[in-house]
């Protein structure tokens, strides 16, 4: 079940890359775990640790990379991750979703993700937010004060309220809007149409019966 | 004149309305999702979802699940020596086991990389809905499928009710005109595009494939361009139904039989785009412009042509894409303006679901035949695609031209397309691979990427460095 997506106030992490792939987001040896969660301290792992990780390995003792933005103290609580466009490129894995939910990020900012990513992450409950690049580039500049940048984010009025400058309008896909705020578990809400699903299963044999041969 | 005023349709419109189950208020389409392919690392946690609610698989005889990236590919007899790969797959075999779903395990002569076996077998079939937790699931559009990568939570899903909600993606067409020089191959045309409409250019759209090149292709070419359509952002990429298609999936095990293979190829043949369909986004490539391609960077839009040089990031006008180029070079270990002919690989990898096929095994070895790895390489390796297509490539005498050329020839799997396995780079070793992703860290922590074809890959091995395959 999918948690309820409420109105909440955080501090913004500016990663300043664009193409963020999911292998760097999480590395494929930590995709061997059967679990869903778990994969939090292992988020950005070549970028964020100076040594190699390996699944189940205890890593609050391994060496931090300080010249990354995760392990810089002004963005230690973040929950709301600033970046470049194309984020999310690359593998299907759904273990980067689960790795930044696991972590404490809850909405991400960008110019555009990758398509299979960013379903993944409405998914796990996450909010990914598009906004165009100018007003990206004006929260980087933000962000990347001495004091954090943290911004309320209320996703029923469709409104981000940064702690300086104007508020925000953002965009966001109807459907997807009511499953986040609902916490909806869209399997449960396929499943109401089981009927209409069996009836499609008829027309189309009629249709195509070698697609149901077996 | 015409006596329906339907207006012309693409062939993704097509396959998209013969899938419509409904539509929702929002516009969300309940798509019919006709087969699923399944592999053991982004489904444990779908099969336990089914588990924890007490749920069960609407069709499992339209699923097929196979292990392919954790799986090693030498000593095959000592078992997957690493546990959390074992257990992984394990872990596949019992929940295929415990929800009836078909499975080719390791030791299967049908095993290997999912998006090779399922059109291997026929189970990939033309107007389909096929989809897999893989990105390169895009593969199967080269049938006429409408084939794209999901998440787990899609995996589990698709398990539990043979749907996803889905909203239509755009449609972008990439006419790629004309007749390709000698020795450009698909993995060419693919890299070409990409570097021309960069690697967020598909994003939202499904990308049809079209022009004389693209017809010319067999359909294992045609794969490895659809495959890489997630590397151009597309979730999808399409190619239209010829003979070639047709004649590619008689007599496959999973293909209908007798009067029903003609029933089906009549329904197929009908799925080309109409004349006059209309695209969101129209692409046109000059074919006999396409030289030998080469990643130099971390991104696969980071990509020229072999007789070209590493570009300079100063000469580069917007200051995000010149950060990722400084970024890229640094990772990569190289100059601006290197002579991409000039830089020395130290391992070679020829497989994965782009170019593990027995086309590509044929292009490899026509290359090596004869010679010799150079001295520096430390490993040039053979993975192919499948069993089956081990298996061919074994009639057909291939196998003694690697290990006479000193390549290693090994078991199917995706290897060190993103060494989930044993196989690996090392940080700071340099590859020539016929793989689809340069990211930092794919084929090893530290390791650095170039994408080619198969031929320019064994022509790499031979020289030591990269070299024009055209003139080798």
């Amino acid at each position: 079940m999918m948690k309820a997506f409420e109105t909440f106030r955080g501090v913004v992490m500016p990663l300043d890359r664009a193409n963020v792939d999911t292998d760097a987001i999480i590395p494929k040896q930590f995709l061997k775990s059967i679990q869903r969660t778990g994969f939090g301290p292992n988020l950005f792992d070549e970028w964020r640790y100076l040594d190699h990780g390996e699944p189940g390995q205890d890593c609050s003792n391994r060496p931090l990379n300080p010249d990354f933005v995760l392990n810089d103290p002004r963005y230690a609580k973040a929950e709301i991750l600033l970046t470049r466009h194309n984020f999310g490129c690359g593998s299907s894995r759904e273990h980067a979703p689960w790795a930044l939910d696991g972590y404490g990020f809850r909405v991400l900012i960008a110019p555009s993700f990758a398509d299979i990513f960013r379903q993944n992450t409405i998914k796990n409950g996450l909010l990914p937010i598009v906004l165009d690049e100018q007003t990206v580039d004006a929260l980087f500049a933000l962000a990347g004060g001495e004091t954090a940048l943290e911004i309320e984010v209320d996703l029923e009025a469709q409104q981000l309220r940064p702690s300086s400058g104007e508020p925000i309008a953002f965009e966001i896909d109807a459907f997807h809007r009511h499953c986040l705020l609902n916490g909806l578990d869209d399997i449960g809400l396929t499943l109401e149409r089981a009927d209409e699903i069996a009836a499609y299963e008829q027309r189309r044999q009629q249709q195509a019966p070698w697609l149901f041969a077996s | 004149m015409a006596a329906q005023s339907a207006s012309p349709r693409t062939l993704f419109d097509k396959i998209w309305d013969d899938h419509i189950v409904r539509t929702d208020e929002h516009g969300t389409a309940l798509l019919y999702i006709d087969r699923q392919l399944v592999h053991e690392v982004t489904s444990p946690q779908a099969f336990e979802g089914l588990r924890l609610a007490g749920r069960k698989p609407r069709r499992p005889e339209a699923n097929l699940a196979v292990p392919d990236h954790n799986v090693p590919t030498s000593d095959r007899h000592l078992g997957i020596v690493d546990p959390i790969s074992r257990l992984q797959v394990e872990t596949l075999e019992a929940n295929c086991r415990e929800f009836g779903i078909q499975l080719f395990a390791m030791g299967d002569p049908r095993q290997g990389i999912v998006h090779v076996i399922g059109p291997e077998q026929g189970l990939t079939q033309p107007g389909m809905t096929v989809v897999c937790g893989d990105s390169h699931t895009s593969t199967h559009g080269a049938f006429g499928a409408l084939a794209f990568g999901v998440g787990t939570s899609e995996v589990e899903h698709v398990l539990a009710t043979q749907c996803l909600l889905q909203r239509k993606p755009k449609s972008m067409l990439v006419s790629v005109e004309g007749a390709l020089g000698r020795g450009i191959t698909a993995k060419d045309i693919v890299l070409a595009i990409i570097g021309e409409i960069g690697t967020a250019g598909g994003t939202g759209h499904v990308i049809e494939y079209a022009g004389e090149a693209i017809s010319a292709l067999s359909m294992e070419g045609r794969m490895t361009v659809c495959n890489m359509s997630i590397e151009a952002g597309a979730r999808a990429g399409l190619i239209g139904i010829d003979e070639k298609t047709v004649d590619y999936l008689r007599g496959r095990p999973q293909s209908p039989t007798g009067d029903g293979f003609e029933q089906a190829a009549d329904y197929w043949r009908s799925l080309n785009s109409d004349p006059g369909a209309e695209y969101d986004r129209v692409v046109r490539i000059d074919a006999a412009s396409i030289r030998p391609q080469v990643t130099w960077g971390t991104s696969p839009e980071m990509v020229v042509p072999i007789d070209s040089e590493v570009p300079d990031p100063d000469a580069v006008a917007d200051p995000v894409k010149a950060g990722s180029y400084r970024h890229a070079l640094t990772y990569m270990g190289l100059e601006p303006l290197t002579p991409i002919a000039e830089i020395g690989i130290d391992k070679v990898f020829i497989g994965s679901c782009t170019n593990g096929r027995i086309e590509d095994l044929r292009a490899a070895a026509e290359v090596a035949k004869g010679r010799h790895i150079a001295a520096s390489i430390k490993l040039a390796m053979v993975v192919p695609g499948s069993g089956l297509v081990k298996e061919q490539a074994e009639a057909e005498g291939l196998d003694q031209v690697f290990i006479d050329a000193g390549f290693e020839w090994r078991d199917p799997g995706c290897s060190m397309c993103l060494a989930m396995n044993a196989d690996r780079l090392e940080p700071g070793e340099r590859c020539a691979s016929t793989s689809n992703r340069n990211f930092e860290g794919r084929q090893g922590q530290g390791g650095r990427t170039h994408l080619v074809s198969p031929a320019m890959a064994a022509a790499a091995a031979v020289a030591g460095r990269f070299v024009d395959v055209r003139e080798f």
